[in-house]
C-alpha cells in the first residue's frame, strides 16, 4: 500500500505522535514522509532516521506559520500528483483541519483518532472511538487516498536509527492564503495531555480542603476557586515530580477551577497515559470513558463508593490534601529527585 | 451582520451509550443540542450584541432536531432552519459539510458561520473546516475569542502549544472552544418565544442539490473492552505510610 505520513510540528518541534504514524506506515511497506514549513531540513533528517524511505519537503517562507488553507492545498496538490493510497497523520489541532480540507479537495474522507488501522487487501479498516469513547466503530472509506489521523500513544514509536538517509523530493508550496497569522502566546503550556505518559488529575474535590483559610475580602465563589487553586497546586507538584501533565474532570473545569484545556474525558481529550492518578475525582461516565486507554489508574478519593475505584488498580480512601503531598515526597525520594 | 450558528442534536452527555445488535442505543437519555454547539450559539450571540445583525441557527437532522433549534432560539437566536430530507440518513462528515455549505449559500449574504469544536457523537471535529473548504471561505478553528471589525474577523485559536492569533476577511467560518464563554441559559421569555417560533424546514430539493454520496461506511460497532481490574485499597496508619506503600506499588508496576 503506497503510504504517506504527514509529520506535524509546531515551529520545528515535531509532535511525537508523528513518529508513531511513521512507524505504522512502515508496517504497510515503503513509506514516504511529508514535511511542510520553513527551514525544516532537520525534520526531514529525523524522518529518515525514524524510518521514512523518501521525504517530500515543501520548504517555503509562505509555510513558516501553519495556515490550514495553505497547508491543505499544498498537501492536496502533492497527493494528486503522487497518488498515494493512504495518508496518515498524528491527530493534532492542525492535522484535523488540514486533513479535513484536503479530503474535500480530493473528494475523499478523513477518519480521525484511529486507535487501530488494519490493511486487508486494498481495504483499510479503521477503529476509532465515538460518543466520547463510550463506543468504538470500525469504518472503511471508498475515497482515495484515504486520510487517517492517529490517536497519540495508540501506536508504538519506532526506534531512531542515527545516520539513516533517503531520497528528498522538493514540493512547491501553494500560496492561496486566506488568513494572516498575527502572533502566538505559547508561554503557559506544559506537557500536553495527549502526549503525556503520566497524568495527575484533579476533580471537584480539590477545593474541599477545610484547613485552608482564604485571604480576606473574597466572596464565597472566589474563596472556593482560591481553595481549588491550592488543591491543583498539590496535583501539579505530583505531576512535576512524575514528569507528567495536569488533567482535570469536567466538574472541576465547569466550576472554573482550571482552564478547559486541561479537561480529560470529553471527546478530543481522551487520553492514553501509562499512569493516570485521579485526585478527588468521583468518576462520571464521560470521565471514565476518557481514561479507558490509560494503562493503570490510581484513585485517591474520600468516598469509598466513588465509581473511579471500579477502574483503578490501586486506591486510597482518604484525604487527598494529605495523601497527594505525601505521595509527592515519597516519589521524589524514590526517583532520586 | 448575518451570522449562522451550526448545531446538531445528539444524545445527552450523561447517556450510557451502548452497541446493541449493531445499533447504537442510549436508553432513555434525552436528545439535546450538542453541548459544544451551545458555545457556538453563545459565540454567535456575542457577535450580534457587540455589533448588530441576526443569528440564524442551522441544523441538519430529523424532525426531533427541532428541539435543538428551539434551544438555540430560546438562547436568543433570531431564526432557525432545519435541513431535513429522507435521503440524508447516512451522512458522513464531508456530505454533511456539502449540505451545510449549500444551505449557507441559499441563505445568502452570510458574514460569519460559527460551529462548536466538535460533536459528542462522531467527535471528529472536521465538519467546520470541510464546510469552509466547500464554501471557499477562510477557516479560523478553535477560537477562544472572536473580534469582528471593519469586514475582518480576528480570533485567538486555542492550540496544543498555547494560543495563535489569526485574522481573515469576512465571510469566514469559525469554530469555538469553551473559552468563548459559558452558554447563557434560555430566558423565560426566550423559551416562550421559541415555543411559538416557526422553524423553516428545507429539503435538498429546496437547496437545489442531490444527496452527497457517503464515502465512509461504518462496518461494525463495538463496546469498549471491560477493564478487568480489582482495586487494591492501600491503607496505613498515616498519610506518609500510605504514600510510601502506594509509591512502592506504582513503581513495582513499571509504568513510570
Amino acid at each position: 500500500m503506497k503510504t504517506f505520513v504527514y509529520i506535524d510540528h509546531f515551529k520545528g518541534e515535531v509532535q511525537p505522535a508523528s513518529w508513531e504514524a511513521l512507524g505504522l506506515g512502515k508496517s504497510f511497506g515503503p513509506v514516504s514522509a511529508i514535511v511542510f514549513g520553513s527551514s525544516i531540513d532537520v525534520i526531514a533528517k529525523a524522518a529518515f532516521e525514524y524510518g521514512a524511505d523518501e521525504v517530500f519537503i515543501a520548504d517555503d517562507s509562505a509555510l513558516k506559520d501553519f495556515r490550514v488553507e495553505v497547508y491543505a492545498s499544498t498537501l492536496s496538490a502533492l497527493a494528486s500528483s503522487q497518488s498515494p493510497e493512504l495518508i496518515l497523520f498524528p491527530t493534532t489541532t492542525r492535522t484535523r483541519e488540514m486533513a479535513a480540507m484536503s479530503a474535500i479537495d480530493l473528494n475523499s474522507s478523513v477518519l480521525t483518532d484511529a486507535t487501530a488501522v488494519e490493511v486487508k487487501g486494498d481495504k483499510v479498516i479503521v477503529t476509532r472511538p465515538i460518543y466520547e469513547g463510550k463506543l468504538f466503530e470500525k469504518a472503511t472509506s471508498s475515497g482515495k487516498p484515504q486520510l487517517i489521523t492517529l490517536r497519540g500513544r495508540a501506536f508504538p514509536k519506532p526506534e531512531r536509527e542515527a545516520g539513516r538517509t533517503g531520497k528528498i523530493t522538493k514540493v512547491d508550496a501553494k500560496t492561496d492564503a486566506l488568513t494572516t497569522v498575527e502572533g502566538y502566546n505559547v508561554a503557559e503550556v506544559g506537557v500536553s495531555l495527549g502526549d503525556a505518559g503520566v497524568i495527575v488529575s484533579g476533580g471537584r474535590g480539590v477545593s474541599n480542603n477545610p484547613s485552608l483559610q482564604p485571604p480576606a475580602g473574597l466572596d464565597e465563589k472566589q474563596a472556593e476557586i482560591w481553595r481549588a487553586h491550592q488543591g491543583f497546586k498539590l496535583v501539579g507538584d505530583l505531576a512535576t515530580v512524575l514528569g507528567g501533565a495536569v488533567g482535570a474532570s469536567r466538574a472541576a473545569v465547569d466550576a472554573g477551577y482550571i482552564p478547559y484545556s486541561n479537561q480529560v474525558g470529553q471527546t478530543g481529550k481522551v487520553v492514553a497515559p501509562d499512569l493516570y492518578i485521579a485526585c478527588g475525582i468521583s468518576g462520571a461516565i464521560q470521565h471514565l470513558a476518557g481514561i479507558r486507554a490509560a494503562k493503570m489508574v490510581v484513585a485517591i478519593n474520600k468516598d469509598a463508593d466513588a465509581p473511579i475505584f471500579k477502574v483503578a488498580r490501586f486506591g486510597v480512601v482518604g484525604d487527598l490534601f494529605q495523601i497527594v503531598p505525601a505521595l509527592t515526597t515519597a516519589m521524589k525520594k524514590k526517583l532520586g529527585k | 451582520m448575518k451570522i449562522i450558528a451550526c448545531i446538531k442534536q445528539v444524545p445527552d452527555s450523561e447517556a450510557k451509550v451502548k452497541a446493541e445488535n449493531g445499533q447504537i442505543s442510549w436508553g432513555e437519555a434525552p436528545l439535546v443540542i450538542n453541548p459544544f454547539d451551545e458555545y457556538a450559539v453563545e459565540g454567535a450571540l456575542q457577535q450580534k450584541e457587540t455589533g448588530s445583525g441576526t443569528v440564524t441557527a442551522l441544523c441538519v437532522g430529523g424532525e426531533s432536531a427541532k428541539e435543538a433549534l428551539k434551544h438555540a432560539l430560546a438562547m436568543g437566536a433570531d431564526e432557525a432552519i432545519l435541513i431535513s430530507d429522507a435521503t440524508l440518513a447516512n451522512l458522513d462528515t464531508q456530505a454533511a459539510a456539502r449540505v451545510l455549505a449549500a444551505a449557507i449559500n441559499k441563505i445568502g449574504g452570510v458574514d460569519l458561520v460559527v460551529f462548536g469544536r466538535q460533536t459528542l457523537d462522531n467527535g471528529a471535529g472536521i465538519t467546520p473546516a470541510q464546510t469552509a473548504r466547500v464554501l471557499g471561505w477562510p477557516m479560523l478553528g478553535l477560537a477562544g475569542q472572536i473580534k469582528v471589525d471593519a469586514g475582518n474577523v480576528q480570533v485567538e485559536r486555542v492550540i496544543e502549544e498555547g494560543r495563535q492569533s489569526v485574522k481573515a476577511k469576512l465571510p469566514a467560518v469559525v469554530s469555538v472552544v469553551q473559552s468563548i464563554g459559558e452558554p447563557r441559559y434560555p430566558s423565560f421569555m426566550g423559551i416562550r418565544k421559541a415555543a411559538k417560533a416557526e422553524i423553516a424546514v428545507w429539503s435538498l430539493n429546496d437547496l437545489g442539490i442531490s444527496a452527497p454520496a457517503a464515502i465512509v461506511t461504518r462496518n461494525e460497532l463495538m463496546n469498549p473492552p471491560v477493564r478487568e481490574t480489582v482495586v487494591e485499597i492501600i491503607s496505613g496508619d498515616s498519610p506518609e505510610q500510605i504514600a510510601e506503600k502506594l509509591a512502592e506499588k506504582i513503581l513495582a508496576e513499571k509504568v513510570l
